[in-house]
């Protein structure tokens, strides 16, 4: 896509306009959450979240994947870096999440562990070519955006008899947690901005439970300030019509009913299972585990990995944040003992994380 | 020579003396290290500024340039951020032994071509081979002297409210350059590094404008961190305007793909300058009027708003913090 196009979704005054309707327009406070990471960095990036009017209540939620990776999945890939014949292959974005007594990758990668930071999951296939009496164990956390890729690389190893590769599958699926969301008492939310990567993958179908079973709005977009506000001005209106709807604006990306292949791909090697998750807790069915005609290729099985509930961290209000009852910045962690330099939580190390988003672009 | 760098070459003996008069000299020579004594002997006249970096870039060729021109435009630019005119450097190389003798030549010719074109001459050089593993191909300390011609000379600490915030041209060329190369990443658009050495543009600069405040350029950590480090030492707030700043529409691209910042990314041919509003324009006429000036504008202002912060007004009017970057950047999972 051009960027010329992409930057008529961010036309100041095309924004204005519609800011300008959705004040006219708002008839009470409307209670939104973002689901994605990219939106909410996209929010503060654009400096839309100064512009919006108050009653707008703007609440980040659990769809930054490394928010919701639950400590005792971080503690795992630590306890796996630094093991004899392992090689930890991620992306970028876990390199800083702190496990328990302080410890990163980054950290166990100065120690001398043998950890890749990686572009595409497809590279552990190149290091486990090179590498052939060690193990090139790819952490895989993510949402329905990755998975797939995943997939495919495990098919892909397959087919060229790659025997030493691991994937440490954490993946979580977004449409369950927004059940969980909604299903809890405490949350009060009027409508959700549907991930605008995970839908290119889902489809819209998989939300239709939101107005059915709970009477709220949501709307896929794309992450653009124009889309962000379109999926507003929606959700606005509907309301002022006692309607609750899914809708989709990022129809340049996001079709009705997804990316079959891609959805076949990773049905064909994952299956729904139990997941925990950072703050939200056991979800039913939320996660995605390995398929046992992909055995050869489960890292959880060969390290005899379990993955449980613990303390959780003292004074850390991840979870309340997640969820959207509480702001980054009411956590009392918030930019004391919880900075970028020093994250507590996940919601501070990610660069798509709501606290992070607070720390680095607010303002006052 | 061998047809690779042998443990040999940093012997101190024969093989050494082979690899300093068939290359080092051969590219770098001049009168003054022709004569190989133990230390360089030279005038200078005046206030004297003096910097030193090493480079360590991976991979050590990329598209604009390499880790020896890249050596001699990084310590040229810093010194001609102090208003000087550099003009003599010393470059130290360690280098692990099997590096293809080729490479090493390529290194040290586009070295010798940088300095020519810079105008400053190598007095004096150190070369050290290493055992396999013990560095990663090669590294290249080198140290620049100048004399400075601005008086008072630019510094961090000299930014005033109402100064106005300039940049010689587009962001993020060369960090994305040299992370896309590392990483095999083929972008559909070409990107290249904008490597090059600024110190004629700035001597005109500051021999025209006696008053610039600050003068920097914005390498590791890109404009943002470079623009936090200024404020945070003169005490003043830098409000930049998103849609002023210049980003190639292949580097936005390219690091919207990547999940990185272009105002984060290293630059290696451009500088920030701080100026009295008075001499903004007189300021971008003679940046616009160099080849590495073209792009040049002005990004924004000094307040007394937020001491010590940068802040971003977006396209949309809304107002957010630019802040330093912690750690390196790392691509996102989705």
């Amino acid at each position: 896509m051009s960027f010329d196009i992409l930057d008529r979704f961010g036309d100041p005054q095309l924004c204005r306009n519609v800011l300008d309707t959705l004040a006219r327009e708002l008839d009470g406070e409307l209670r939104f959450m973002e689901v994605c990471g990219t939106h909410t960095v996209s929010i503060f990036q654009s400096g839309l979240r100064s512009l919006l009017p108050e009653g707008i209540v703007h609440l980040s939620g659990p769809g930054c994947p490394v928010c919701v990776t639950h400590e005792s999945e971080v503690n795992a890939f630590l306890d796996l870096a630094g093991k004899d014949g392992v090689i930890l292959t991620t992306f970028g974005d876990l390199m800083r999440v702190p496990g328990d007594n302080g410890r990163n990758l980054k950290k166990a990668q100065a120690d001398g562990a043998r950890v890749r930071v990686v572009y595409s999951p497809f590279d552990t296939l190149k290091l486990a070519r090179e590498n052939p009496d060690d193990l090139v164990v790819f952490i895989g956390v993510g949402f329905e955006t990755t998975a797939p890729t995943i997939a495919g690389t495990m098919k892909m190893a397959r087919q060229e008899g790659i025997r030493n590769l691991r994937i440490l599958c954490f993946h979580k699926t977004v449409p369950t947690a927004l059940d969980a969301l909604l299903s809890d008492q405490d949350i009060a939310l009027d409508g959700f901005i549907l991930p605008g990567h995970v839908s290119a993958v889902i489809g819209v179908e998989p939300y239709r439970f939101i107005p059915q079973t709970f009477g709220k709005s949501a709307v896929v977009a794309g992450f653009e300030p124009l889309d962000i506000l379109e999926a507003l001005l929606r959700m606005v209106e509907w309301r002022k019509r006692g309607e609750a709807r899914v809708d989709n604006t990022y129809t340049r990306i996001v079709s009705e009913h997804g990316n079959s292949r891609a959805m076949d791909v990773m049905y064909e090697v994952f299956e729904p299972c139990d997941a925990l998750w950072r703050g939200l807790g056991l979800i039913p069915g939320s996660g995605l585990e390995i398929r046992d005609g992909w055995v050869e290729f489960d890292a959880k099985r060969e390290f005899d990995i379990v993955i449980e509930e613990g303390p959780a961290l003292p004074g850390c209000k991840c979870g309340e944040i997640l969820k959207g009852v509480k702001r980054p910045d009411q956590c009392p962690l918030f930019g004391k003992a919880c900075t970028p330099a020093n994250p507590v939580g996940p919601c501070m190390v990610s660069t798509e994380g709501s606290c992070a988003a607070y720390y680095k672009y607010k303002v006052d | 020579m061998s047809d690779k760098v042998l443990l040999d070459y940093g012997s101190g003996g024969r093989a050494s003396q082979r690899l300093v008069s068939g290359l080092f000299l051969e590219h770098l020579g001049n009168e003054e290290l022709d004569r190989l004594n133990d230390a360089a002997v030279f005038t200078l006249s005046g206030r004297t500024a003096m910097s030193t970096d090493s480079f360590t870039v991976d991979p050590i060729f990329f598209p604009g340039g390499d880790i020896g021109s890249l050596a001699v435009h990084g310590t040229v630019n810093d010194v001609a951020m102090m208003g000087a005119i550099p003009r003599y450097i010393t470059c130290g190389y360690i280098i692990e032994e099997g590096l293809p003798m080729d490479d090493l030549e390529r290194i040290v010719a586009s070295m010798g071509e940088a300095c020519r074109h810079a105008g400053v001459h190598v007095v004096s050089g150190d070369t050290k081979v290493v055992p396999r593993g013990a560095v990663d191909k090669i590294f290249i300390n080198t140290t620049g002297v100048g004399e400075v011609i601005a008086d008072p000379e630019p510094g961090g600490d000299r930014a005033r409210p109402g100064d106005a915030v300039l940049i010689s041209g587009t962001i993020g060329d060369h960090g994305l350059t040299v992370l896309g190369t590392r990483e095999g990443l083929d972008f559909e658009a070409k990107v290249e590094s904008d490597s090059a050495a600024l110190n004629h543009l700035l001597v005109r600069l500051v021999q025209e404008l006696p008053d610039v405040h600050v003068l920097r350029d914005p390498t590791r950590g890109g404009l943002a961190t470079t623009l936090n480090e200024i404020t945070v030492s003169s005490n003043v707030c830098c409000e930049l305007v998103e849609d002023d700043l210049p980003v190639r529409p292949e580097v936005r691209g390219g690091c919207s793909l990547l999940g990185l910042d272009p105002l984060y990314l290293a630059n290696e041919g451009k500088f920030i300058c701080v100026v009295p509003e008075a001499d903004a324009e007189k300021a971008l006429a003679i940046m616009r009027a160099d080849p590495l000036g073209t792009d040049a504008r002005r990004i924004g202002t000094m307040t007394d708003a937020n001491p010590g912060k940068v802040v971003l007004v977006t396209r949309l009017g809304g107002k957010r913090l630019l802040g330093m970057l912690e750690g390196e950047q790392l691509p996102r999972i989705c």
